[in-house]
């Protein structure tokens, strides 16, 4: 009988399907998606243009994509850390300095944590930031001209993990260590870290009008992992949470002797309080040594500075200013609700999601109720603090974000999965499958106080079947999901670009109209640049050779040039006469040990030649620039060193 | 003539379009013959960008002396040809050179059937690349001809200090962000 039930429910519910997918969809014939309407969500007709914008990190590319959404398409690939042969950045003598640092010239990172600047906890559109997660660094990329203006090297700090995100009036960009490290660093024994190693959380003063950055203060907490940070917001502005693991102060086989301990902590930072000790004069000064780099837009020119100091504050002498809130199972995301109530602690190696209380936070440093403390910081009582768990059913919880409405959205790496949740009654109200094991998610606006809570998209780690097999190594995929209601569906399925380990997304209006379409000429101070091609000519000093060279469709200015001779130093400082948007001319010479260049419209950059062997050598536009781009060439005559022809140039002579 | 194909080829598509949906609304034909109408200026001519400098369409339309041959350049639907990224240099004709070809041979141009004749004489007046006065001044020392959008080759000559191509006087230059027009004082035809 039992059977007989089962099988007619089931064939009820093969009706009730077979009707949806036939009938249900109103006039729309067809199959699948397109029954359910799904392909008209992520549907955007040519010349139409995307909801929003998403900035995926592209982990270790190096660099900062940006795609639209909903439709999934690449719009960019922004080079922050990286050489980037497309564009020529890290290779024209103006960004080379881009990539300074006290290691030397860096030509790679691993970027992570995008996040865009904010004003009242509102994401404003001004800029996004980036953390350098292999050689410390911070960087800010403007939202005008999508180029990275600014990068900062964190000194003190290693394995900059639980970076680059800002409080919510961008008065500060944030950079903790996830690898600890004698402070300053020393010839120690590595077996003596316990104790000695120091975990430098750091707090970069952003400047309002330019977005230049500056390290007000260094924390140096003890020698723990700390993981991932978010601001406080609202009630809670003021303060910043990190996450952390590996309190055990363990120095090898973290996998298992991190993992010791039951709970870990979430450190609590009132940075206005340190602030305010600073600004009297607290905290000491250390000699340090890190580079300070900045793009100028107007000279189209990087400077590095290398800075000698940094101000750390020792957390004993700021009482009251740090607490630890002990989280479960080495806690990874350190995520606050657009409130500033909650804090969320996914411990990687829990079924749980800790969610802290604020207001108890509060009570309990009130009543000085402690459990015992490390190293002089006070540990708050786990339950005085906690505002609730959610029973998620999941396993390896990482990554929350919000929608506006008051739900919350875990990833879950070992179970791969989204699982949305209640905030206040804690109870996951649906969950659906990630293609496969999930890393970080984002929803626009989700790290604000104000959620564009429309699309969510969850960034993998694995992708094995999910496209067309290209080898053994795939990009990562991505999934979108709407959440605009009760349940999340699926939408649309789309390859990233290196790793995303998070990403930013914003409203395109808060974008779309302050995007620059060209650099104007007249503004273009580069000391080699030149305001009109009748400028152009070459200058020698010794065997250094300044070519001052003009695009214009579709030619250079000059295009014969002779008199260069073996063992020069040529440096062709090329302007883009053009003041049209969207027209780049490239430049390219053969045999040159360095990458093409991509010159904008009003733009000038220099790209450095040696040239090793007599003859006469071609150089060309590399970029399709108009009808005329395969003209667009020229020639130069190498000599022997000791020859006597002089140097001249022509065009059309 | 290839403006007219790809018209033909709209209006064919539409058509497939309609069977194959079979039940599309009176109403919502009218949008799709809307569409038709007014789709052929939808190219490049329509992006919008008060940034960079103007191109040589722009030009032309903010010139008071060329608006017969801003209307010759509608009538004739070439407007994307001369914002796309080029280069062109366009031998602008004032309005006056249009008035003094002989009594109704512009309104005869202008008529729709005669579209491509149009088209023909206008692109008469664009060479591919960007010559300003001093190129063109090389052009006639150098004895080289003018090779225009069309194919045909112009004799360019200087007298004094006066450059004529094609037999039409430079009065004035003015760049544009995808070329350079030369205004000129009549209309050059075959």
């Amino acid at each position: 009988m039992k059977t007989n039930i089962i099988s007619a429910n089931i064939l009820f519910l093969g009706l009730a399907l077979l009707l949806v997918a036939c009938g249900g969809s109103g006039n729309k014939g067809g199959n699948g998606a397109l029954s359910s309407s799904i392909a008209e969500k992520v549907y955007v007709a040519p010349g139409e243009r995307d909801e929003q914008y998403a900035f995926l990190s592209g982990g270790y590319s190096g660099n900062l994509t940006v795609y639209g959404l909903p439709s999934g398409r690449m719009f960019k690939e922004i080079p922050v850390f990286s050489q980037f042969p497309t564009s020529g950045y890290g290779y024209s003598e103006e960004t080379k300095p881009m990539l300074n640092t006290s290691f030397g010239f860096i030509p790679w990172d691993d970027l992570h944590h995008p996040d865009i600047s904010q004003t009242n906890g509102e994401l404003d559109g001004r800029w996004i930031f980036a953390n350098g997660n292999n050689t410390p660094r911070i960087a800010r990329i403007s939202l005008s001209t999508f180029e990275t203006e600014e990068i900062i090297e964190v000194p003190n700090s290693a394995g900059n993990h639980s970076s680059s995100f800002i409080t919510e009036n961008t008065e500060y960009v944030v950079a903790g260590t996830r690898f600890s490290v004698p402070v300053p660093q020393k010839d120690i024994p590595i077996s003596e870290y316990k104790g000695n190693f120091k975990g430098a959380l750091t707090f970069i003063a952003v400047d309002q009008e330019y977005g230049h950055m500056d390290i007000k203060f260094q924390l140096l907490m003890p020698g723990f992992n700390y993981d991932l940070s978010h601001p406080g917001r609202g009630k809670s502005h003021g303060w910043f949470f990190f996450s952390t693991y590996n309190t055990e102060e363990a120095n090898t086989l973290l996998e298992v002797n991190a993992s010791q301990n039951d709970k870990d902590f979430i450190a609590a930072i009132n940075w206005k309080k340190i602030e305010e000790y600073v600004n009297n004069g607290g905290g000491t000064k250390m000699a340090a040594n890190y580079a300070h780099n900045v793009y100028d837009e107007s000279t189209h020119t990087a400077t590095s500075t290398m800075k000698k100091e940094v101000l750390t504050v020792n957390p004993m002498d700021i009482p009251g200013a740090i607490y630890f809130l002990p989280t479960p199972k080495s806690p990874h995301g350190c995520d606050v609700d657009p409130s500033g109530q909650y804090i969320v602690g996914a411990g990687k190696l829990s079924a749980n999601i800790t969610v802290h209380s604020f207001d108890k936070m509060l009570e309990a440093i009130e009543a000085k109720r402690f459990d015992g403390d490390a190293y002089g910081i006070p540990i708050l009582n786990y339950d005085d603090i906690l505002a609730g768990s959610v029973q998620s059913g999941g396993l390896g919880p990482l990554h929350t974000e919000f929608d506006g409405r008051g739900n919350a959205y875990t990833t879950f790496f070992i179970s791969s999965e989204v699982v949305k949740w209640k905030l206040g009654t804690w109870e996951v109200v649906d969950r659906k499958p990630t293609f496969y094991s999930v890393g970080h998610l984002m929803i626009p606006g989700g790290n604000s106080r104000k959620p564009h809570g429309k699309y969510l998209v969850a960034m993998n780690k694995i992708t094995k079947d999910r496209y067309l097999p290209t080898g053994p190594e795939m990009e990562h995929s991505a999934q979108i999901y709407d959440i605009s209601g009760e349940k999340m569906e699926l939408l649309y399925d789309f390859p990233t670009h290196g790793e995303p380990h998070y990403a930013a997304g914003a409203d395109a209006d808060l974008i779309v109209n302050n995007s620059k379409k060209i650099y104007r000429l007249d503004e273009n101070n580069h000391p080699y640049g030149i305001k009109n091609p009748s400028d152009a000519r070459i200058e020698r000093k010794g065997n250094e050779v300044h070519i001052y060279l003009s695009t214009i469709r579709s030619h250079f200015t000059p295009d014969n040039i002779e008199g260069i001779k073996v063992g020069d130093k040529v440096y062709f400082h090329i302007t883009n006469h053009e003041q049209d948007f969207d027209v780049p001319h490239g430049f390219a010479m053969i045999g040159q040990g360095t990458s093409e260049l991509l010159v904008m419209p009003g733009q000038t950059k220099t790209s450095l030649w040696e040239p090793k062997q007599v003859g006469v050598w071609p150089f060309y536009c590399t970029d399709f620039c108009s009808a005329l781009h395969q003209e667009m060439q020229g020639y130069i005559r190498v000599s022997p060193a000791n020859s006597n022809i002089k140097l001249s140039w022509s065009l059309d002579e | 003539m290839k403006t007219l194909t790809f018209k033909q080829m709209v209006v064919g598509l539409l058509t497939v379009l309609v069977c194959a949906c079979g039940g599309v609304t009176k109403e919502q034909s009218e949008v799709l013959s809307n569409e038709v109408e007014s789709s052929h200026p939808q190219g490049q001519a329509s992006v919008v960008d008060e940034v960079s400098d103007p191109n040589i369409l722009q030009v032309a339309i903010s010139s008071e002396s060329h608006s017969t041959l801003v209307a010759a350049v509608q009538a004739a639907q070439i407007e994307n040809v001369l914002v796309n990224t080029g280069p062109l240099t366009v031998f602008a004709p004032v309005n006056d050179a249009f008035d003094a070809l002989p009594a109704g041979t512009v309104e005869n141009l202008l008529r729709p059937e005669n579209k491509g004749d149009l088209a023909t004489i206008l692109t008469r007046h664009a060479a591919p690349g960007s010559y300003d006065i001093e190129a063109l001044k090389r052009e006639a020392s150098k004895g080289r001809r003018l090779y225009m959008a069309t194919g045909d080759y112009l004799e360019v000559t200087v007298e004094r200090d006066n450059v004529f191509v094609g037999g039409a006087k430079i009065i004035a230059t003015v760049p544009a962000s995808n070329g350079i027009i030369h205004v000129v004082e009549k209309v050059i035809l075959p």
